[in-house]
Parts: structure tokens; C-alpha cells; sequence
């Protein structure tokens, strides 16, 4: 009955690094901590949809927390729910969708538990005008290795509830959040794709459409020359249509094995590129779609990292300020094309100044570019490098729950904070990415 | 146009069947997620559980996905004297009692009741007497009333006695013979007794053995077992594909099986 292959028992989503943990589940909220059995370096983990090591602990005992999946409190009136930390955005969007209520930010996907939307300050389509997962979260309960349990909100335990928010699950274990749901009317969408051709007129349609909740672009980051930088923006509403709101079905598709290393090539990547491009026909369509293919496409697929092959994928996310902006996405476009390493997912979208209550978190105004690129030994890692340190020349930052690879320099400019954060750390938490970026401070 | 008119059989039991339950061993993965798929229904619980603050927040859960009313009560269902007036607060509670889900279990140590008895009876205890003794009051009072349904989770491992864990297997085979006898029994006031004998499921019973792909989710177990009621079945192997491997593991002859590393 024993795993027979080498391979680690958990792994994050982008499947490097691989790292050797153990890995204790949680079923209840009282578990942790557990007297004098407590582990020497533990990190709570959720789904571990983080592409890379911010989820992971070599080493280490990693707290799962998908065991914690009780709905504590729903106020049909007001919106407000109150659930354990490893209840996923699935399992709210399942609950709350059929009574008129909606995920106040989602991001690319719905398989993560509530937790680590609080841990990484997640955004979404809608940063412009809602913000990050944070501001939607009124309270929630801590719980230090010490024992001590503690409600933080903005008005109680204040700093705690700040470092907390996008404090990467170092300051202790979320137990409880309360999550202040948004309402709709309707499943549907209504949905606007506009396909574009160069960073300026994608930045002409930002600056057009500041009042629509949902927006982002897909960008071919592989075409050179005349298609450099093209594009489809895609926006959309929720539809005021009063519907009734179905369940959703669960996914039918799966990626059953790793494909093999050489099935994502320059090649495949630009004709899905070219395809994708083309799937629109028109230069603008509007229509009404339902919410699941609006925002969560790549959760029809359930292990779509699997086409990766072992070897894994990283993912790429920096945000650059306005300043520098449109030059700046431009030059890593560029160096992004020339590299000829780029594949299919590459996200373009304007974040907007909401602030966070989070004292770590990644967003910031501006314009952000998220791409994946696969693991070649030799080539993929210097681009990284020279991605990091041009996001650093311009003034911007990345995403720790999309790096493997950042230096502990670059952290450290990025979150100049990083040394007020460190204070509030749990001294029993601790993570690989931590450890990563610190180690030589 | 006429009417197509249909005697009143199994499938009227679909929805909204069972309504008034009484869950013991309520913090139990697999009772938690069955309560789950009940809950949206409008059901209403009574709970029994050892821990008070667990058991709240398992009702809390219940109540947030939907139930009428959840009743909550933190006791040790070791003592079997106890049972009749807890049952009986029951059922006066619910307004009456249309289902009983007996969930309670611990899977013991083995190698240490091995050396001392006293932990091995303890097991015994816990999985078989008082697992008994809940469904003999049960049984009385679902047959006085011509029915109701007694959905008891046993074990795979009742099916045929190994060494890495026969003190519980005993426990579940104790009770999987008082089951088939109480059915026979009560079957002909129109009680159903359904034995529920999961494989492996990820529970926190199983948390510390490493997972295999024989392990089953507790969601999907649920799903069955919710089936299995609506369908009035006597006994549900759950994954399916464990009637089959117990089949085969009871008819290993005993001069090969006693050799055997199980």
C-alpha cells in the first residue's frame, strides 16, 4: 500500500520545487496546537494551488487544512459567512451561488481553501474597483504555537490582522474567517471580448472600461513582429437579470498523466497561440456566459498542471507602477518573446490603488503580467533571473505565491517591509520561501 | 390526459427521506459529510458526540448548510445505561424519529490490546456493546411504529479475522451477526437494518496508514450509504468493489489464511 515512487508527498501547484515534508491533517480547529507534541518548524497548508514554495516546508511538518471545512454562520440578509479555513471558494460559490451570493474577489481559480485566499491576499479580475481577498475579510481567528488564540479584525488585534493578511501563513494558523460575500441577481455574465494588437490599445481599453467590474486580457506572448503584444480583453458584469441560480456540475475532464517533456514546444505553443487568437472571429463580440468559463476556465481540467510533464512549470507575476508601466510590460514582453520560451497563459490586467489591509501584500496600481512558462534546465531559470531583476529596475514587485525563484535581495526591495513583518511571525512557522529569501539577510 | 398512477414503492422514499435523525458518533468524518447531503433537505439532527466544542461546530455546520434543527448533546456512548433516556430525549425532542445513523468507533491498538486485555475489551466495548445496545432500543421502538431505518457503520474488517487487527474486526463481526439477527427480526414490521461496511476511507481514523488508492473519499461513502437508505438495502459494501475483495479474502481456506500476512 505504500507510495512506491520517489515522488514527494505534496507538491504545489507548479510542481517545483520538489521538496520533502511531512504532511499532518487537521480535522478539527482545537488540533493545533497539541501540547508538547508540537513539531520544530510547522506551515499551515490549504489546497497548495501556490505554484511554488510558499506552500512548502523541506523538512517540515505541513498542517493540512482541508479537514477544516465547516460553515460556522451565514446571514442570509447580509452576506456575511462565517466558515473554517480550509473550506474552498468551490464550496462557497456551491453554497452561497443558489441564494443570491457571490465570491467578493475570485481569482484564475476556485480550488483553494479560504486560508490561503487570506495568506496571499489574492486578487482578482475585479482589483480595480473591489481590491484583494483581504478587504472583503472583516475577522478571523489566529491560533500561535503557543496557544494563544486571538480574533484580529480592524479593530481587534489590529497589527496581527494586518501581518496576517498576505502573511504568506507565517504568523500563525488561521482557524475561522468571516468572508463578506457580494450579491447577484443572476449566474450569467455579461461578457465583452475585444481583440487588440499592442500594449497601447490594450491600455486604451483599460482606461475605457474603469467602470466595469471584471476585466483582464489574454496576451500571445510568443508572436514577434507584427503580431508582438496582440490580444483578446475581455471584460464583464454580472448580468441584473433575476435567474434562478443553479448548482454547479462537478468537471468532467481530467488530465490522467504528466505528458511528456517535449509535448509543449515552441511550436504547439504558437499554434495554440494562433488558434486561441482566432477563436474569436470577430473583432468584438458581447454576449452572456455563465460565471464557471468567465472566471474559472482551467477548473474544467482538473490536474492541468499534469501537461507540464514532471518536470513542472513556473509561474511568472510582477506588478510594475504606473510610471513605468507601459514601458516596462513592454521590455519583458520583449525579452519574454526572444527567450521563445512562453506558453499559452499569459495574463495582462491594470491594477487599481484599493489598498490592502495586508502589510505584505503583492498588489499594487498598476499593470500586471502573469505567465507560465515550463522547466527547461538551462533556459528557464536565467530568464527568470533577468525577469526578477528588470521588475526590480522598474520599480515593481512579485507575487510569492507564484515564485520559486526570486533572490533574497529581490525580496527584500520588493517588500521593503519584510523586517516589520518578520516580528510577527509565528516562531514555530516557517516556509521553504521564507527561508529562501531570508536566509542571507 | 390521464394520470400515470404508480403504487407507492421504494423510489417515494427518494427526497426528503430521512427527516428526523439521530446521528451517535455525530463527529465521525463519514456521519459529518452524510449529514451534509441531508442537511439542504430541511432535515432535523440529534447529535451525539464525546466533545462538546466539536460537536458545536458540526452542528453550527448543519444549521449554516440548512437543517430545520439540530439538536446537539456531548456524552460517552461507553455506558450502555444511559442509552434508553437518551434516545427517549431524543425522540421527544424530533417530534419522532425516522432514521438512526450509529457512527461511533474507534479502531484501538492492536499490538497493545494484544498484551493487555483490559484495552482490548475497551474496544469491544465501544464498537460492539454499546453499538448493540443502541440498536436494540431502536429496533423497539422503529418496529412499534412499523418503521424506520437503523443504518449501522461497521467494517470490512468484521469479515473475516486477521492479526494486524482482529480486536476491532471482532467488534464489527460481533455486530454485523447482531445486525442480520435484529433485521430478521424487525424486517417484517417494515424496519429497515442496514449494515454499512466501508474499505478504506480517509477519515481521521486512517489519517496515520499511508494512502493508497484503495481509500475512498467519506463523500463518496456518504453518497452510497444515502443510496443504500433510499433503497432499502440489507447490506452495502462501500466502495463497491469491496464485496468482491472480501469475497475472495473469506475464501482463502483457513490452513493457507492463518499463514497469510494481513
Amino acid at each position: 500500500m505504500a507510495a512506491k515512487s520517489k515522488q514527494p508527498v505534496f507538491e504545489s501547484w507548479g510542481r517545483y520545487p520538489k521538496v520533502d515534508c511531512r504532511v499532518e491533517p487537521l480535522f478539527w480547529t482545537d488540533e493545533f496546537p497539541r501540547g508538547t507534541r508540537l513539531p520544530p518548524a510547522v506551515l499551515p497548508v490549504g489546497m497548495g494551488r501556490s505554484y511554488g514554495d510558499v506552500c512548502l516546508l523541506e523538512g517540515g511538518t505541513l498542517l493540512s487544512t482541508r479537514g477544516l471545512d465547516r460553515f460556522l454562520n451565514f446571514e442570509p440578509s447580509t452576506g456575511l459567512l462565517r466558515c473554517e479555513s480550509g473550506v474552498t471558494l468551490a464550496q462557497i460559490l456551491q453554497f452561497a451561488v443558489p441564494q443570491g451570493w457571490f465570491l467578493p474577489v475570485s481569482p484564475g481559480t476556485k480550488h483553494i481553501s479560504v486560508g490561503g485566499a487570506i495568506a496571499n491576499d489574492i486578487h482578482g479580475k475585479n482589483h480595480h474597483v473591489a481590491g484583494s481577498f483581504g478587504s472583503h475579510v472583516p475577522s478571523f481567528e489566529l491560533v500561535r504555537s503557543d496557544g494563544t488564540r486571538m480574533v484580529c479584525s480592524a479593530q481587534k488585534n489590529v497589527e496581527m490582522y494586518s501581518a496576517t493578511i498576505g502573511g504568506m501563513g507565517l504568523t500563525g494558523l488561521i482557524t475561522w474567517a468571516e468572508v463578506q460575500l457580494r450579491p447577484i441577481a443572476s449566474r450569467k455574465i455579461r461578457y465583452e471580448g475585444v481583440k487588440f494588437s499592442g500594449i497601447d490599445e490594450f491600455l486604451s481599453l483599460s482606461s475605457g472600461s474603469n467602470h466595469v467590474e471584471y476585466t483582464m486580457a489574454w496576451i500571445d506572448c510568443i508572436s514577434r513582429g507584427r503580431n508582438f503584444a496582440r490580444g483578446i480583453y475581455m471584460q464583464g458584469d454580472h448580468s441584473e437579470v433575476i435567474e434562478p441560480k443553479k448548482v454547479s456540475r462537478e468537471p468532467r475532464l481530467s488530465v490522467p498523466f504528466d505528458f511528456p517533456g517535449w509535448v509543449l514546444n515552441r511550436t504547439s505553443m504558437r499554434i495554440f497561440n494562433e488558434l486561441y487568437y482566432r477563436k474569436q472571429l470577430r473583432r468584438h463580440v458581447t454576449r452572456l456566459v455563465d460565471y464557471e468559463p468567465f472566471f474559472y476556465p482551467l477548473d474544467s481540467i482538473l490536474h492541468w498542471n499534469r501537461i507540464y510533464g514532471k518536470r513542472g512549470f513556473l509561474q511568472f507575476q510582477c506588478v510594475i507602477p504606473w510610471r513605468y508601466g507601459r514601458d516596462g510590460i513592454l521590455a519583458i514582453l520583449q525579452t519574454v518573446a526572444d527567450a521563445g520560451l512562453a506558453s499559452f497563459l499569459a495574463v495582462l490586467k491594470v491594477m487599481g490603488d484599493c489598498p490592502s489591509p495586508g502589510l505584505m501584500s503583492f498588489p499594487q496600481p498598476g499593470i500586471t503580467l502573469a505567465l507560465d512558462i515550463a522547466i527547461h534546465p538551462g533556459t528557464t531559470f536565467p530568464l527568470f533571473e533577468r525577469l526578477a531583476e528588470m521588475t526590480r529596475e522598474l520599480g515593481g514587485r512579485l507575487y510569492p505565491a507564484k515564485d520559486a525563484r526570486m533572490t533574497g535581495p529581490q525580496f527584500r526591495s520588493f517588500y521593503p517591509q519584510w523586517r516589520q513583518f518578520a516580528e510577527y511571525r509565528d516562531p514555530a512557522f516557517t516556509s521553504s520561501f521564507w527561508e529562501r529569501v531570508t536566509a542571507d539577510a | 390526459m390521464l394520470k400515470r398512477l404508480r403504487r407507492p414503492g421504494k423510489r417515494d422514499r427518494k427526497r426528503e427521506f430521512p427527516s428526523k435523525i439521530i446521528v451517535l458518533g455525530a463527529t465521525s468524518a463519514i456521519a459529518q459529510t452524510w449529514m451534509r447531503l441531508l442537511a439542504p433537505e430541511g432535515a432535523s439532527f440529534f447529535l451525539v458526540a464525546r466533545n462538546a466544542a466539536r460537536l458545536e461546530s458540526v452542528a453550527n455546520d448543519l444549521v449554516t448548510r440548512g437543517a430545520a434543527t439540530v439538536y446537539a448533546e456531548a456524552m460517552d456512548l461507553d455506558p450502555t445505561e444511559a442509552h434508553p433516556a437518551l434516545l427517549q430525549h431524543a425522540v421527544n425532542l424530533l417530534g419522532g424519529l425516522d432514521c438512526a445513523l450509529i457512527a461511533h468507533g474507534v479502531l484501538g491498538d492492536q499490538s497493545a490490546g494484544e498484551k493487555d486485555f483490559s484495552l482490548a475489551a475497551a474496544c469491544l466495548q465501544t464498537n460492539f456493546i454499546s453499538a448493540a445496545s443502541l440498536v436494540t432500543w431502536l429496533a423497539n421502538y422503529f418496529a412499534a411504529q412499523y418503521h424506520g431505518t437503523i443504518a449501522v457503520l461497521s467494517s470490512v474488517a468484521g469479515d473475516r479475522g486477521r492479526k494486524s487487527n482482529y480486536i476491532y474486526g471482532s467488534a464489527k463481526a460481533g455486530l454485523n451477526a447482531f445486525l442480520d439477527g435484529v433485521r430478521n427480526r424487525v424486517d417484517r414490521n417494515g424496519v429497515q437494518v442496514l449494515t454499512i461496511r466501508p474499505g478504506f476511507v480517509a477519515t481521521p481514523m486512517t489519517a496515520h496508514l499511508p494512502q493508497g488508492p484503495l481509500f475512498a473519499s467519506p463523500d463518496a461513502v456518504a453518497r452510497d450509504i444515502l443510496r443504500a437508505i433510499r433503497s432499502r438495502r440489507d447490506v452495502l459494501y462501500t466502495p463497491w468493489f469491496w464485496r468482491w475483495i472480501m469475497a475472495i479474502i473469506r475464501m482463502v481456506p483457513e490452513w493457507k489464511f492463518k499463514r497469510m500476512d494481513l
